[in-house]
């Protein structure tokens, strides 16, 4: 159980997927005009994790790794190689699912969410999150934490850039900096914060 | 001849991916902290951009309107796939450092953003010039981001010693912010200061402008 917890803490403040390794900037400066948006597509993006991490470990348990076929008879088979194809594969096709679903049983938050879902899929802290649970050879309980604590990682950072920029608004920002220059500013002074985190254990 | 020219040479300063379109900002952010590897990161995402935009331009009168996102992820995709293999093959030290953001380049928005907005419209020949300029034009921040992270941070460039240090027997003291990744942030940051003070038409209408101090341009 705490591996599951220490994972959790890591990965929402010590490894957090947009301060420190600067995945899904584009959406995280775009975004981040306003707490309410923020929030919105934060939300869609821990749903979005926690759905695609935990399906792209069992594709990789199950078809793609070394000898990952032999439930079905077959052995000496190495699909890695065609990761990258399937892990954008299943995230495009679970965020067209979760589009659809949330259309059907739950049209308020398909309301609220819905224009966020198609900007998810190219978001680059989703495929980034599949590609670090491979590459980190997490099993299928990890996975789901991972997922989980990532999404809520990335949501957490952007709704914070969000309250910070609407503050800003009362600060006389040099013409030139205005706008994407000082959100880069910013956004470099809150990862330099959290660099702070680094090294603590639980 | 001069339409062609300006198709490699606007994305470089006049309509640069990163400053102005605020494309593809992940990955200039997390490798520019040697050269050696910014320059692999350069020419996998430039070849990538030119020969997606090249196969999308060619099948774009076949594509149905509704499925092309997920056409143009497909190719996307295989052609980063044969990058990877590529540097795994060949530069398999790079490849490991690179880690995921070889694999980010298919999320990479500029790929994405420039086969939606050029190369759905465009005969095959622009829409390949095109891909090589947007791409030469990250490589221009990515390398100068670099360039500076590693001289000023390590004393090195490639990795050859420039600025001797002081614990070698030299005079250079290092900084050490500007290997750590927020040091990116600032310096991009500066980037784009010093291009929008000089073109002052890539400026962003002042959302919320203080009363007192309204300057004459923009009132």
């Amino acid at each position: 159980m705490e591996v599951y917890l220490s994972l959790f803490v890591k990965v929402i403040f010590v490894e957090n997927l947009a301060l420190s390794f600067f995945l899904g900037m584009c959406t995280f400066l775009a975004v981040s005009k306003k707490i309410e948006t923020a929030f919105g597509l934060g939300v869609a993006v821990v749903v979005v994790q926690a759905i695609t991490v935990p399906a792209n470990n069992l594709i990789v348990t199950y078809f793609l790794r070394q000898d990952a076929l032999s439930w079905l008879g077959v052995t000496g088979t190495d699909l890695s190689f065609v990761g990258l194809i399937s892990y954008i594969g299943v995230i495009a096709a679970m965020v067209q699912i979760l589009e659809m679903t949330l259309d059907r049983f739950f049209p308020a938050l398909y309301n609220a969410l819905g224009i966020f879902l198609p900007l998810i899929t190219v978001n680059c802290a989703i495929l980034g999150g599949s590609l670090f649970m491979v590459e980190r050879n997490y099993d299928f309980p990890e996975s789901v934490v991972y997922g989980v604590g990532s999404g809520i990682g990335w949501a957490m950072a952007i709704v914070a850039l969000a309250g910070l920029r609407e503050k800003l608004k009362y600060s006389d920002v040099p013409p030139g900096l205005q706008g994407l220059g000082i959100s880069f500013m910013t956004a470099g002074l809150m990862s330099l914060a959290f660099m702070s985190f680094s090294g603590v254990q639980l | 001849m001069a339409e062609t020219r300006k198709l490699v040479t606007d994305p470089l300063i006049e309509n640069n991916p990163i400053i102005l379109q605020t494309l593809g900002i992940c990955s200039a952010l997390a490798v520019t902290s040697s050269l050696g590897v910014s320059l692999i990161m350069c020419i996998a995402l430039t070849s990538v951009t030119a020969f997606s935009n090249l196969s999308i331009s060619l099948i774009r009168h076949q594509v149905p309107g509704s499925i092309r996102i997920i056409v143009q992820m497909v190719i996307i995709a295989s052609l980063v796939i044969v990058v990877d293999q590529i540097l795994k093959a060949y530069a398999y030290e790079v490849s490991k450092t690179l880690s995921v953001f070889v694999g980010l380049i298919i999320t990479n928005c500029i790929v994405m953003g420039r086969a939606e907005a050029y190369a759905m419209q465009n005969p095959p020949m622009a829409s390949f010039l095109d891909g090589i300029g947007n791409g030469l034009g990250y490589s221009a921040i990515l390398i100068s981001v670099a360039v500076i992270r590693e001289l000023f941070g390590a004393g090195t460039l490639l990795g050859l010693e420039i600025l001797p240090l002081v614990k070698n027997g030299g005079w250079y003291e290092p900084n050490g912010l500007l290997l750590l990744p927020p040091s990116a942030f600032f310096i991009i940051g500066c980037f784009i200061w010093i291009l929008r003070t000089v073109k002052t038409r890539q400026r962003e209408k002042i959302a919320f402008q203080i009363m007192d101090v309204q300057v004459k341009e923009h009132a």
